[in-house]
């Protein structure tokens, strides 16, 4: 049916997304709802699927349109005082109070830019087994995924590269990464891996450790394992260790336990609107420009404004000067 | 046959003929009657935030405005003084009657050529415009024609519902010009603006009201200072009260603005007293300023209470302000309402795209004040001079100049009410400083016909600069000041600019870009942006709009 109608003038089968990027360059939707859509189309997870309906939805479109209205209420009381000097009664506007104002708008957007991101959810929460080459890092990520995915031998330094396994656990997206043997190698392309592997390690949400407890490395997200826990006398954990038998079984399911109460302090809440990282971006930018307000120069205040109100119409694709004049003139009865 | 023809021998006007000149083109200017030429219409007052800078820029090119005004300051202030200098504004009250004659100098000095007359009809050599014909059927032969009508084109004046034709009290209309503009697709529609009325300032009780001091520090308009200065008065503040207001709204019925007579829209930041005391009724009162009109004169103009309503009504909330008790008034205000052109069909010389040899700058352009017609004059009298006689055209750069704002504003956007300067319009406010625009514009000037004197000014200009003494200079020590934000501004804007110089090829058709909505595709049709960074400054047009257009620019050029 789709080829007889494809075979009409004028009929053709939409592009992918094409819908949604006409919504938005006819302005029925803006750039955070059409970022919510494309993430509701590919959401896997129920908490993935949530998300994003709140942000096509218009959830963060709704807090960036209220700070965008204070900036703006801000900036036209800086630049009537500027623009209008004469009507003093009108404009006379404090420097330190629009300075202060602006600044505890900054700590707002602080305190947003610290909360967990869209792509925590959306790309799913880095899990990452490390440490020295055959400690039973591919295995425990067997035994984490329920098949044989990474490939495992007993020859030290088998896996090479990074292998990445994404799935759900309990509803919640994972990323299981398997990375090479951290040892010094004279192999070159295993020189590679290790490099991979320790830039993994450091990129990882959650740091599966299967090294020595006190090589662990400095990682907020540290998880040490006590691998290989079937063989005589590695049965009991040392303190703060989680022990585990990739052949028994004995200790994945805490260790399951563990990332999932791990992960609500990484994902987002479920009521939370969330930020992906071009909005953080964005967002960061308005935050940096409004910390000049503390300046207190009213000229100075008055572009910091100006910088964030440029940084809130990059994150829902709006523009304009004039919305800040409309403001000034709705507000104020200036002019002569 | 001349170069360069200026028709209308106000602010723009003049500049543009001057500027002809500076360039060396034979140019002809047409006034209605000579002793209108670099007339101050409204307010006798030059400058200010945002249009001091204009003044400040149209100065480096020699332009008449900024040195006429120091001849005939009767005083000073500099706005803005407690702030930080990128926010500075010179103002100056004028004596009206040495303002023109100072013009009027300026203009006989030169090569220009007056022609008194109404210009009715544009001639065409072709499909370009070729000269003009006269009233009186006299033609004038030119390669380029500038019009700087101001208000005057098919224009009414009102007082209370009374009605006559004319572009300034007591003055005709230009009606026959108007009615070609409009069949040529060149006007297309109406503004309106308004003055208070004229006190006898002999029937002011000054001493009740505060007085307002000129500065005491000197400072110029024009770099080239001049060295006679007249004397200084005071203006004086009073303010409406709860009467004046009762009056007015008394009186609402009679105001042709809310009577509907009064199509064109009016600016915002320029309400007439009854728009202030309709849109904001919970104030108790509007702040005057008595602006004394000139030395000789005993004229005095209330700044804040434009206004057309009938004339008895005026005369009786004047009586109701404090102060004005007893004040008559010697000419009543009154709203004019104009025919005014879409300036998104000019270019960024002020050529209009469709017509080819015809500049338009001023009023025409849906632009108010002084300052601002004076700057579009001078670019459009520097461009049509390089059109007539084969030199280089000049652009003004919004990241350089207000000048450049301005015209990047009413040619992308248009208007839809008067277009006023203010610093907010600015994004490189912090380094567009009423006190560095020899540094800004010097080197862009020096090509243009400046005079000997000029080239002096700007030469030392540049080498102070050098100097070691400069960071102890105003200047020096306000780039130091703003040397961080500005070094931020540049990269932002060299970001910016690397991503968007890629030019929109001129035939493109928009419709049929895919990806453009039709809101779009009418905006850009209209503005007629000439790269990227144009159109992403039109008032409507969302990223996607600008994506979809640079992969369309990229793939014509490919």
């Amino acid at each position: 049916m789709l080829d007889a109608l494809g075979a009409l003038p004028g009929m053709r089968v939409a592009e992918p997304g094409e819908f949604t990027r006409r919504a938005f360059a006819n302005g029925r939707i803006d750039l955070t709802e059409a970022e919510g859509l494309a993430d509701l189309l590919e959401a896997e997870t129920e908490s993935q699927r949530r998300a994003a309906l709140r942000n096509a939805d218009g959830g963060l479109r709704c807090q960036v349109e209220a700070w965008r209205e204070e900036v703006l209420t801000l900036s036209a009381r800086a630049e009537a005082a500027i623009d209008y000097v004469g009507d003093e009664d009108e404009t006379g506007a404090d420097q330190r109070a629009l300075a202060d104002e602006a600044l505890v708008l900054a700590g707002d957007l602080a305190e947003w830019l610290a909360r967990p991101r869209t792509e925590a959810l959306k790309d799913g929460i880095r899990v990452v087994a490390a440490g020295p080459p055959n400690t039973g890092k591919s295995s425990l990520i067997n035994s984490l995924t329920g098949n044989d995915r990474a490939i495992v031998t007993s020859v030290a330094g088998t896996t090479r590269d990074v292998i990445e396994v994404p799935l759900a656990i309990g509803g919640v997206p994972f990323v299981l990464v398997d990375t090479a043997g951290l040892r010094s190698s004279e192999d070159e392309i295993e020189q590679i891996g290790v490099a991979r592997a320790e830039a993994e390690a450091r990129r990882a949400d959650i740091l599966l450790w299967l090294g020595e407890p006190g090589d662990a490395p400095d990682h907020g997200g540290l998880i040490k394992i006590h691998s290989r826990a079937d063989l005589p006398g590695r049965e009991l954990a040392p303190g703060g260790g989680i022990a585990v038998s990739s052949t028994t079984g004995a200790g994945v399911s805490d260790l399951v336990d563990q990332l999932i109460r791990r992960a609500r302090y990484i994902l987002p809440a479920e009521d939370q609107v969330t930020l992906n990282r071009r909005q953080a971006v964005c967002l960061a930018g308005a935050e940096i420009a409004l910390r000049d307000a503390a300046v207190g120069k009213i000229e100075i205040i008055a572009d910091a404004l100006r910088r964030a109100r440029e940084s809130f119409d990059r994150i829902t694709g709006r523009s304009g000067v004039d919305d800040m004049l409309d403001a000034l003139f709705g507000r104020f009865c200036l002019g002569k | 046959m001349l170069d360069v023809l200026v028709i209308g021998a106000g602010h723009a006007g003049c500049e543009a003929a001057a500027a002809a000149a500076r360039r060396g083109a034979r140019v002809g200017l047409i006034t209605f009657r000579t002793e209108d030429i670099g007339q101050m219409s409204c307010n006798p007052s030059i400058g200010g935030v945002g249009k001091g800078h204009l003044v400040r820029e149209l100065d480096v090119f020699d332009g008449l405005m900024a040195r006429a005004s120091d001849k005939a300051a009767i005083h000073r202030r500099m706005l803005n003084r407690s702030k930080g200098s990128a926010v500075h504004g010179p103002r100056v009250q004028a004596d009206r009657r040495l303002y023109q004659s100072a013009i009027w100098a300026a203009i006989a000095e030169s090569e220009i050529e007056l022609i008194v007359g109404e210009a009715n009809i544009l001639l065409l050599d072709g499909d370009r415009v070729a000269g003009v014909c006269l009233a009186d059927g006299d033609e004038i032969r030119a390669r380029a024609v500038v019009i700087a009508t101001g208000t005057f084109l098919d224009a009414k004046l009102f007082c209370g519902l009374e009605q006559v034709r004319g572009g300034r009290r007591d003055e005709q209309a230009a009606i026959p010009l108007a009615q070609q503009l409009r069949e040529w697709g060149i006007a297309q529609g109406r503004l309106k603006t308004g003055t208070p009325p004229r006190l006898d300032g002999r029937t002011i009780d000054w001493a009740r009201l505060t007085p307002q001091p000129s500065d005491q520090e000197a400072w110029s308009m024009s770099a080239l200072a001049s060295a006679d200065t007249s004397p200084q008065l005071a203006c004086a503040i009073t303010r409406t009260n709860a009467a004046t207001h009762d009056i007015i709204r008394a009186n609402f019925d009679q105001s042709p603005l809310f009577a509907g007579a009064i199509e064109g829209r009016g600016p915002r930041y320029c309400p007439s007293i009854e728009d202030k005391i309709r849109r904001f009724s919970d104030r108790d009162g509007h702040q005057i300023f008595l602006e004394p009109e000139g030395l000789t004169s005993q004229l005095v103009y209330p700044n804040g209470i434009s206004t057309s309503l009938p004339t008895e009504v005026q005369q009786s909330f004047v009586n109701s302000i404090f102060g004005l008790e007893r004040a008559t008034i010697i000419t009543p205000g009154y709203a004019v309402e104009y025919e005014y052109a879409d300036a998104r069909k000019l270019g960024t010389t002020l050529e209009h795209h469709c017509v080819r040899g015809v500049w338009l700058a001023g009023q025409i352009n849906g632009t108010t004040g002084y300052e601002e017609a004076a700057a579009q004059g001078l670019a459009a009298g520097l461009n049509a001079a390089a059109a007539a006689i084969d030199l280089e055209p000049y652009r003004f750069d919004r990241h350089t100049s207000y000048i450049g704002v301005m015209i990047d504003d009413l040619t992308l956007q248009g208007v839809t009410e008067p277009y006023r300067m203010m610093t907010a319009r600015a994004e490189h406010r912090l380094s567009l400083r009423a006190d560095n625009a020899t540094t800004r514009l010097g080197n862009d000037a020096l090509p243009m016909g400046v005079s000997a004197e000029r080239r002096v000014q700007i030469e030392s200009h540049f080498a102070a600069r050098q100097s070691l003494y400069w960071a102890e200079t105003q200047e020096g020590k306000a780039d130091a000041m703003y040397a961080p934000y500005v070094a931020r501004q540049d990269r932002e804007w060299e970001a910016l600019h690397r991503d968007r110089t890629i030019a929109i090829p001129a035939g493109l058709d928009f419709d049929a870009v895919p990806g453009l909505s039709n809101e779009a595709v009418e905006r850009l049709r209209a503005a007629r942006p000439e790269t990227i960074d144009q159109a992403s400054r039109i008032a409507g047009i969302t990223p996607a709009a600008l994506a979809a257009l640079h992969f369309a620019s990229v793939r014509r050029a490919a």
